[in-house]
C-alpha cells in the first residue's frame, strides 16, 4: 500500500473513505470529525483514545489506541472515551504496603478468573494477567513492575467478566511500592537537609551577585561530569 | 514490515558502517562565537518574517509569533455574550484553570493550606504535556553536585536572560521537590541501594537528570493526580470545562473566571478568592508551521487570559524547537524522540553516517544544526511523505551500556516506532526538530504570583525561569517548584482577601483598546482547540 492510497472504513457504522497512511485518529479527523472526548496527547501517553475495531471478514474484535494504530481497509470502529472503572478512596499515607491492603481496598482482586482477557485487550502489550496475579500473591513490587507502562486507558476494564479495576489497582500498587517498599535515596534526604540548614545560601548568593560577564567565564570554562 | 525504503536502508548501511569508529569518535563542542552564528542563521526564532510585534496590551512592541499574536490581538469569546454574573455557579477559594503537572502541585499545596479548590481543565485531568515528558527531571542532589552548579546550568543554557530569583527558588527547591514525589510513591529510577539514577541532559555540567525509565512525566502525573483524588471532599476537578474569560472584581482584582462545557456549549460561572493559571504551552499553534510534540489542548489559553486582564508578559519570542522530533514514519512526524537517547550516548549523523554535531548541545543550537545539514548542506535524508530528517544512532546505545539498555531505558520509544514498523533496537530512527515548548509566558515572581492581583501562574505558561531557553529536565521541575509554590501562595491568599462585585468590564475595555489599534480581525480567542478536521496532521 502506498502512503496516499484511500481505503475504505467504518466510523461507527458509517463509511468513508481515507488516507491509508493514516492513524484512527488522523482518519476520525480527516472524515470530518472535530475531536472532544477520545484525544488528549495523541501520542500514545494519555490513554484518552482506547478504540475496538473489527476488520471485515475476520470475527475477531481488536483493541488500539487510536493515536498510534494505523487505519486498515474495512476497519469498523468505535472509539471508548471513558470507563468508569471502580477507584477506592484512601490516603497513601495510612496505608500499609501489603496484601491485606490491596484486599480491603480492591476485594474483587480475589475474584480474577485468570483468563487473560485483559492481556489480549491491552494496546500496550502489557502482561495485564500476570500483574494481577502478583497482587493476588501480595507481591507488590513484580505488580508494580510490570505495571508500569500502564496508560490507563480502561480498555481492560471494559473486558474483564471480573469487574476489576485492573489500573486503578496497578496505580495503588506502584505507589505503595514507590512509597514503602522501594530503598530510600539516602543522599537525596541529606542534600534537602543540607538546603534547609543553609549550607548553600553563601555560594548562590556569591553566584548571584557576579558580573553578567564573570557569568559567561564561569559557564563557558566549567567542567562537565564525566559520564 | 519495514518500517524503512530501499534507499533509506542504503544510508543505514553506511550509519553502520561508521559506528565503531564513531563509538570512539567525541565530536567536538561548538564555541560560544560558533554557537551564536548557527543560530542567528538557522533557528527558526531568529526568523524576522515569522513574528511580529504586539500593538495592544501590556505586552505592547514585544514581538512573537504571528500565530500568537493573532490570538492575543482578537476579540473575546464572551463579547456578544450577555453573562449574569450574579449567578454564581460554583463559589471556591482557590480555583486552578488547568489539570496538568502545575496544576495539580498547586491543588495539593493550597488544599495544605485549608482552601477548598476547583480545579478545571480542558481534556480529561492529566491529559496534558505533563503526561508526555519522557527523558526526566533535574535536582541537585549527588554529592558532586550543589544547587550552585545547577543553577550556573540554567542560567548559560538561557542565556543568561533568566531572572535570577526565579532560577534559586527553582534550583533550591529541587531536592525538596523530588523528595516530595519519592514520598507520594513516584517508582523513580534506584540503585539497589536507593541511590538514584542520573544521567546527563543538554546542557548539563552534572549528571542531575532522573527519570522513571521513559514515562518520567507519566509517572509523576499519574501519582499526582492519584493524590488529588485522594481528597475530593477538598478538591473538585471539573473536566472538558476550559475556561474562556477571567472574572475580575471592582477592585482590580481578578476574581474567578468563565467556563465553557465543552459538551453542552454552556458557560458557568467561577468566583474564586485566588485563580491560577496553569494551562501550559501552546505547541498546537504549531509556529513557522512546525509539527509539535504537544497534547491536543496546547493552544495559549492561559496567556491568552491572563494578557486580557493586563498581567505581565516575558519572553513570548522565544519557542523550544526539539531538535529530535521523529520525521518517519508518517504516522509520528513531530512526536517527540526523547532527549534520553542522546543522553545514553547515541549520535546524530547524516545521510552519509558522518556526525556533524556535538550531541548534547543545547537544544537551540542542537536544532540548528541538524537544519543547516539538511537544508543548507542537504546531507539530510529525505523520507516517501516528503520530511527530511538526519539520522540518531539509536543502536549505539546496547553497544555502550549493553544488550538490553534500549528495551529497559526507552519502552516507550521501542513501542511508539515499534507500532509502524521500525526496530529503534536494530535501526537507527529518522529525526528532525520539532515544536516543543514555549520558553515564555506570563512573568512570575518567585512566590508564584503575577503583577495582577490574585491572579497566579505555574508551569509551561510561565515567563522568565529559563530566559531564552530551557533545558531539558528544568521544565516537569518548574512544574513541580511553581505548581507547589503557586498553590501555597494562592490558599494564603485566600485567608486573606475580600472580593468586591464581580465584573467582566475589562472585556469591554478590551474590545476598546483593540478598537483604537486599528486592528480588525475576525478572530476570537483563546482557541481552546486546534481545528484539524479534513487535514488528517
Ligand atoms: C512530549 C513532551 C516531552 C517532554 N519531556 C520533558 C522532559 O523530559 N523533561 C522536562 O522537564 N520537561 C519535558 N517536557 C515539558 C514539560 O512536560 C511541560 O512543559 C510541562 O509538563 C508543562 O506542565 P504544565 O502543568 O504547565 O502544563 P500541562 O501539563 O500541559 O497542563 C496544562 C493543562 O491545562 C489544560 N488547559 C489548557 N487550556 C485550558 C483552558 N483554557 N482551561 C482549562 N484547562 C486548560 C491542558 O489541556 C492541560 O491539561 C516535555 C513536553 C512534551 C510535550
Ligand atoms: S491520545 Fe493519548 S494515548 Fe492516544
Amino acid at each position: 500500500m502506498t502512503e496516499a492510497e484511500m481505503v475504505p472504513i467504518y466510523i461507527m457504522g458509517k463509511r468513508y473513505t481515507v488516507p491509508g497512511a493514516l492513524t484512527i485518529m488522523g482518519a476520525l479527523e480527516y472524515a470530518g470529525y472535530k475531536l472532544i472526548r477520545g484525544v488528549g496527547c495523541r501520542a500514545a501517553f494519555c490513554g484518552a483514545c482506547a478504540t475496538v475495531y473489527r476488520i471485515e471478514d475476520d470475527p475477531k474484535l481488536y483493541v488500539g489506541l487510536a493515536c498510534g494504530t494505523q487505519v486498515q481497509p474495512g476497519m469498523h470502529l468505535t472509539q471508548i472515551p471513558f470507563y468508569p472503572a471502580e477507584r477506592a478512596q484512601y490516603r497513601l499515607d495510612e496505608l500499609e504496603p501489603t496484601f491485606a491492603t490491596l484486599v480491603k481496598l480492591y476485594p474483587q482482586v480475589l475474584k480474577c478468573l485468570g483468563c487473560g482477557t485483559c492481556t489480549k485487550s491491552c494496546p500496550q502489550d502489557l502482561q495485564v494477567k500476570d500483574y494481577m496475579a502478583a497482587a493476588m500473591r501480595g507481591d507488590i513490587a513484580r505488580l508494580a513492575d510490570l505495571s508500569f507502562d500502564c496508560i490507563m486507558c480502561g480498555m481492560c476494564v471494559s473486558r474483564c467478566p471480573a469487574e476489576e479495576a485492573q489500573p486503578n489497582i496497578a496505580i495503588l500498587g506502584r505507589r505503595l511500592y514507590g512509597r514503602y517498599l522501594a530503598p530510600k535515596a539516602q543522599h537525596l534526604a541529606e542534600r534537602v537537609a543540607e538546603i534547609e540548614q543553609g549550607e548553600y545560601d553563601d555560594e548562590l548568593a556569591q553566584m548571584k551577585a557576579l558580573p553578567e560577564a564573570e557569568l559567561r567565564q564561569r559557564y563557558n570554562t566549567r567542567d562537565i561530569e564525566p559520564e | 514490515m519495514d518500517g524503512y525504503t530501499p534507499a533509506m536502508r542504503e544510508s543505514i548501511k553506511k550509519v553502520e558502517a561508521t559506528r565503531p569508529a564513531r563509538l570512539r569518535e567525541t565530536w567536538p563542542m561548538m564555541t560560544p562565537a560558533e554557537k551564536q552564528e548557527i543560530l542567528q542563521r538557522f533557528h527558526p526564532d531568529y526568523k524576522p518574517e515569522g513574528m511580529r510585534a504586539l500593538k495592544v496590551g501590556p505586552g505592547k512592541g514585544m514581538r512573537t509569533p504571528h500565530e500568537l499574536a493573532d490570538l492575543l490581538e482578537a476579540h473575546s469569546l464572551l463579547r456578544q455574550e450577555e453573562l449574569d454574573l450574579e449567578n454564581i455557579d460554583y463559589d471556591t477559594d482557590v480555583l486552578i484553570i488547568g489539570a496538568g503537572g502545575a496544576g495539580s502541585a498547586a491543588a495539593l499545596l493550597a488544599r495544605q493550606e485549608g482552601a477548598k479548590v476547583l480545579m478545571v481543565t480542558k481534556l480529561r485531568h492529566g491529559d496534558a504535556n505533563t503526561m508526555m515528558a519522557q527523558g526526566g527531571i533535574q535536582a541537585a542532589d549527588k554529592a558532586t553536585d550543589s544547587p550552585t552548579h545547577h543553577y550556573l546550568d540554567v542560567m548559560g543554557g538561557g542565556h543568561f536572560t533568566n531572572d535570577p530569583d526565579l532560577v534559586e527558588a527553582l534550583v533550591r527547591d529541587a531536592p525538596e521537590v523530588i523528595a516530595w514525589l519519592e514520598g507520594l510513591g513516584c517508582m523513580f529510577d534506584k540503585e539497589p541501594d536507593g541511590t538514584l539514577i542520573t544521567i546527563h541532559g543538554g546542557g548539563t555540567s552534572r549528571m542531575r537528570m532522573h527519570s522513571a525509565r521513559d514515562y518520567s512525566g507519566a509517572e509523576i502525573m499519574r501519582t499526582l493526580r492519584d493524590e488529588v483524588r485522594s481528597y475530593p471532599e477538598d478538591i473538585t476537578v471539573i473536566e472538558f470545562a476550559p475556561a474562556v474569560e477571567l472574572i475580575m472584581d471592582d477592585r482590580g482584582q481578578v476574581a474567578g473566571a468563565v467556563l465553557l462545557n465543552l459538551e453542552t456549549g454552556e458557560h458557568c460561572v467561577v468566583r474564586a478568592k485566588a485563580t491560577i493559571i496553569a494551562t501550559g504551552g501552546s505547541g498546537r499553534l504549531h509556529y513557522q508551521d512546525f509539527a509539535t510534540t504537544n497534547h491536543y489542548g496546547a493552544t495559549a489559553d492561559g496567556v491568552v487570559l491572563a494578557y486580557r486582564v493586563g498581567a505581565d508578559v516575558s519572553f513570548l519570542d522565544t519557542m523550544q524547537y526539539h531538535p529530535t522530533g521523529a520525521a518517519h514514519p508518517t504516522q509520528i512526524v513531530g512526536l517527540l524522540v526523547t532527549e534520553k537517547v542522546r543522553g545514553l550516548g547515541a549520535q546524530v549523523c547524516n545521510i552519509d553516517g558522518n556526525q556533524f554535531v556535538y550531541p548534547r548541545e543545547t537544544r537551540d543550537v542542537e536544532a540548528s544544526a541538524i537544519i543547516r545539514e539538511c537544508v543548507e548542506r542537504e546531507k539530510g535524508v529525505v523520507t516517501p511523505s516528503g520530511f527530511t530528517g538526519t539520522w540518531l544512532d539509536s543502536p549505539m546505545i546496547d553497544l555502550i551500556h549493553g544488550p538490553g539498555t534500549i528495551q529497559k531505558e526507552l519502552p516507550a520509544m521501542v513501542r511508539q516506532f515499534a507500532r509502524f514498523g521500525v526496530d529503534i533496537i536494530r535501526d537507527p530512527m529518522l529525526i528532525y526538530p520539532t515544536l516543543h515548548y514555549q520558553n515564555g509566558g506570563v512573568t512570575l515572581k518567585p512566590d508564584g504570583s503575577t503583577s495582577v492581583p490574585n491572579l497566579f501562574g505555574a508551569g509551561e505558561i510561565s515567563g522568565g525561569v529559563h530566559g531564552r531557553n530551557r533545558l531539558m529536565g528544568n521544565s516537569l521541575l518548574e512544574v513541580t517548584v511553581y505548581g507547589r509554590r503557586a498553590g501555597r501562595a494562592a490558599g494564603r491568599r485566600a485567608r486573606e482577601v475580600t472580593l468586591g462585585t464581580l465584573t467582566l468590564s475589562h472585556v469591554e475595555r478590551w474590545e476598546k483598546e483593540i478598537a483604537e489599534a486599528g486592528i480588525e480581525t475576525d478572530v476570537s480567542s483563546p482557541l481552546i482547540l486546534p481545528d484539524y478536521t479534513r487535514h488528517g496532521r
